[in-house]
């Protein structure tokens, strides 16, 4: 593509993005002027979904790597919030070996560790889990995930299978988050944050190793890189960002259960970046929002809407591989970026 | 100590059941590089198939038998409508779609036959116990073990004796040749899925009276299976007999002997050590 056709895309993506985000923005006042909070905890809960989607593109759209197990990042970050706000509700430290660790709910303290926790998941898990590839990979994931669900399961002080309330929704400086405003506006900054950061991971040299690595092995080898650190480096990025999205979903719920990383919720995340367009930008964002929307519209039509929601997903893999981003791409003949 | 004895009985029941899940999947897996997600799904089938066929006919081996075809019959619908047009693409499509299969059929059992666990009772003539060394064991959980060890040998039998033993074998391990070599493969493909999915059917008609049989019971069994398929190594069948009592016995004896956190994830972290030590499985059967 030449240089005046891809600043003409890049032009067009960034409008149509500044376009989205502004609409965003107003939902909040739409939301109040006709009476209907609920979009606000809908498109909250949306957005926090397409932090999500977003996160597991890096690794499933540019990476390659089916990861089919990513609820496990989201799901712990969020019990590290409702762990540190039940330890502050009681008083009691949680004690681990020799730490003595108090509750918090100051979101600047207990978010980057939510954040850590999950990274630090990302980078043990992922350092076995890559050591292999194709199918073992996508089961030793599940696999991975399936044993922090059950651990949850049977962590009976933090709930068990009935999972964890959030009693005081925890504070970010000034705001708190326990208001659906405020959580609201957070969500949508930290939305434009995590798409600004992969933007740039994407276009970076990482970036260009990352993609270059899901094509063809043998060549990237044979310039003289190994894949692995590169695939670590990002299943550790992506972990946590998904983290993060924990921790937002968390707020957002004011619950946490073991429901939030089943393996169900993992694979819906893979539709969600299927279905918006894998290896694009926003497609993860536009796959995270059509699928919540689907399953609400769905959901008010008939209690059964996975018997739509089935063969639609089929329909759309066999018929639609590019995804919703597909059609905004060759509808503008710009660059794949 | 007898305790212990029974767990491992039970876990060798379990085992046993597995085996025929991981069996079929394994073959589905190794010949047809397909991963198929809904091979839970046809479990469940089994068990509601059996449910509803021995209140119509009030015979249990009728009920067995008909349970059995009409899942075969399911799975060549989906090998035939879905699987067909995905055997050349990528394994993340196949995910999505067996995934979307998944939640339409889970949601369908829910339609026809509601939320509620449904009973289905084991015949009159399996009731009671028998005395194993001094501890009384259900005769049906025994009958469950024979029924699947006869089903091993029948498998060891068709795929070590027979010309489609061969086929199959040669499928797993190299799928271009034996099409080279001017194989019916369709006919092949077709009918690994429709054995594949009687088993499951078989699998969850055998499992219904020890549990509740309700929608998403497959799920569970799903991941256990894909388990033991990963352990076993992916396309051998007696990776996937070796791995499925190693994951019965282990998850079983696991779940009394442990601690209650530990002995949920016990196999999961035995199949995570034996991934890394092995990151095809133990019995790799196209290296």
């Amino acid at each position: 593509m030449d240089r005046p056709e891809a600043l003409s895309a890049y032009k067009s993506d960034l409008i149509a993005g500044t376009v989205f985000v502004l609409l965003l923005a107003a939902v909040p006042f739409i939301a109040s002027a006709i009476g209907d909070p609920f979009y606000v905890r809908i498109f909250t809960r949306m957005m926090v979904f397409a932090i999500m989607a977003m996160s597991l593109n890096l690794i499933l759209g540019y990476g390659g790597m089916v990861c089919f197990g990513h609820a496990m990042f989201v799901g712990s970050a969020s019990y590290v919030v409702a762990i540190a706000g039940q330890h502050a509700a009681s008083g009691m430290p949680l004690v681990l070996g020799p730490l003595s660790i108090p509750g918090s709910t100051d979101a600047l303290v207990v978010w980057p560790i939510a954040v850590a926790v999950s990274a630090l998941l990302a980078l043990i898990f992922g350092s076995i889990a890559l050591r292999t590839s194709g199918l073992y990979f996508i089961m030793i994931t599940l696999a991975f995930a399936q044993m922090i669900y059950f651990v949850a399961v049977s962590a009976q002080t933090y709930g068990g299978a009935d999972g964890l309330p959030i009693e005081t929704a925890p504070t970010l400086g000034a705001l708190n988050t326990g208001n659906r405003k405020e959580l609201y506006y957070i969500v949508l900054v930290c939305l434009v944050g995590v798409y600004v950061l992969i933007r740039q991971i994407v276009g970076s040299r990482f970036g260009l190793v990352l993609r270059s690595s899901s094509q063809n092995e043998p060549r990237l080898e044979a310039v003289g890189l190994a894949p692995y650190r590169y695939r670590l480096v990002a299943f550790v990025i992506s972990g946590a960002i998904a983290g993060l999205a924990g921790a937002l979903l968390a707020s957002s719920q004011a619950y946490v259960s073991p429901a939030d990383m089943s393996w169900v919720r993992s694979g819906e995340l893979i539709v969600m970046v299927v279905l918006g367009g894998m290896a694009t930008l926003y497609g993860p964002v536009l796959g995270a929002f059509f699928y919540l929307f689907a399953e609400y519209a769905l959901g008010n039509v008939t209690e059964h809407w996975q018997l739509l929601m089935g063969p639609l997903i089929i329909l759309i893999v066999l018929y639609g591989k590019k995804g919703l981003a597909g059609f905004w791409l060759s509808s503008r003949k710009g660059g794949s970026l | 100590m007898s305790l212990i004895f029974e767990q491992l009985l039970n876990g060798l029941q379990f085992g046993m059941m597995l085996f025929l899940m991981a069996s079929g999947l394994t073959l589905v897996v190794g010949i047809m590089n397909f991963i198929n997600l809904a091979h839970g799904t046809l479990y469940m089938a089994g068990a509601f198939f059996a449910v509803t066929f021995q209140l119509l006919t009030g015979s249990y081996l009728a009920a067995v038998g008909l349970a059995v075809a009409s899942t075969a019959l399911l799975g060549l619908l989906i090998e035939f409508l879905i699987a067909q047009p995905l055997y050349k693409r990528d394994h993340l499509d196949q995910v999505l779609c067996t995934f979307g299969i998944i939640l339409f059929l889970n949601e369908l059992a829910r339609v026809i036959w509601g939320s509620a666990p449904l009973r289905m009772d084991a015949p009159v003539w399996l009731d009671g116990s028998v005395d194993l060394a001094g501890i009384a064991y259900p005769v049906y959980r025994l009958a469950i073990i024979a029924v699947s060890a006869a089903v091993a040998l029948a498998l060891y039998v068709v795929i070590t004796k027979t010309r489609l033993g061969m086929l199959i074998r040669a499928g797993a391990s190299d799928r271009t040749m034996i099409v080279g070599l001017g194989v019916n493969i369709q006919l092949l493909y077709g009918l690994v899925f429709a054995v594949g999915a009687a088993l499951a059917a078989l699998a969850g008609l055998l499992a219904a009276p020890l549990l509740a049989v309700q929608v998403g019971m497959g799920d569970h069994v799903l991941i256990l299976t894909l388990v033991v398929v990963v352990i076993g190594g992916v396309g051998s069948v007696q990776g996937a007999l070796l791995a499925a009592l190693l994951v019965g016995v282990i998850d079983t004896v696991g779940r009394v002997t442990l601690p209650t956190g530990f002995g949920n994830i016990v196999i999961y972290v035995l199949m995570a050590m034996i991934l890394f030590w092995r990151p095809r499985g133990l019995f790799p059967s196209n290296a």
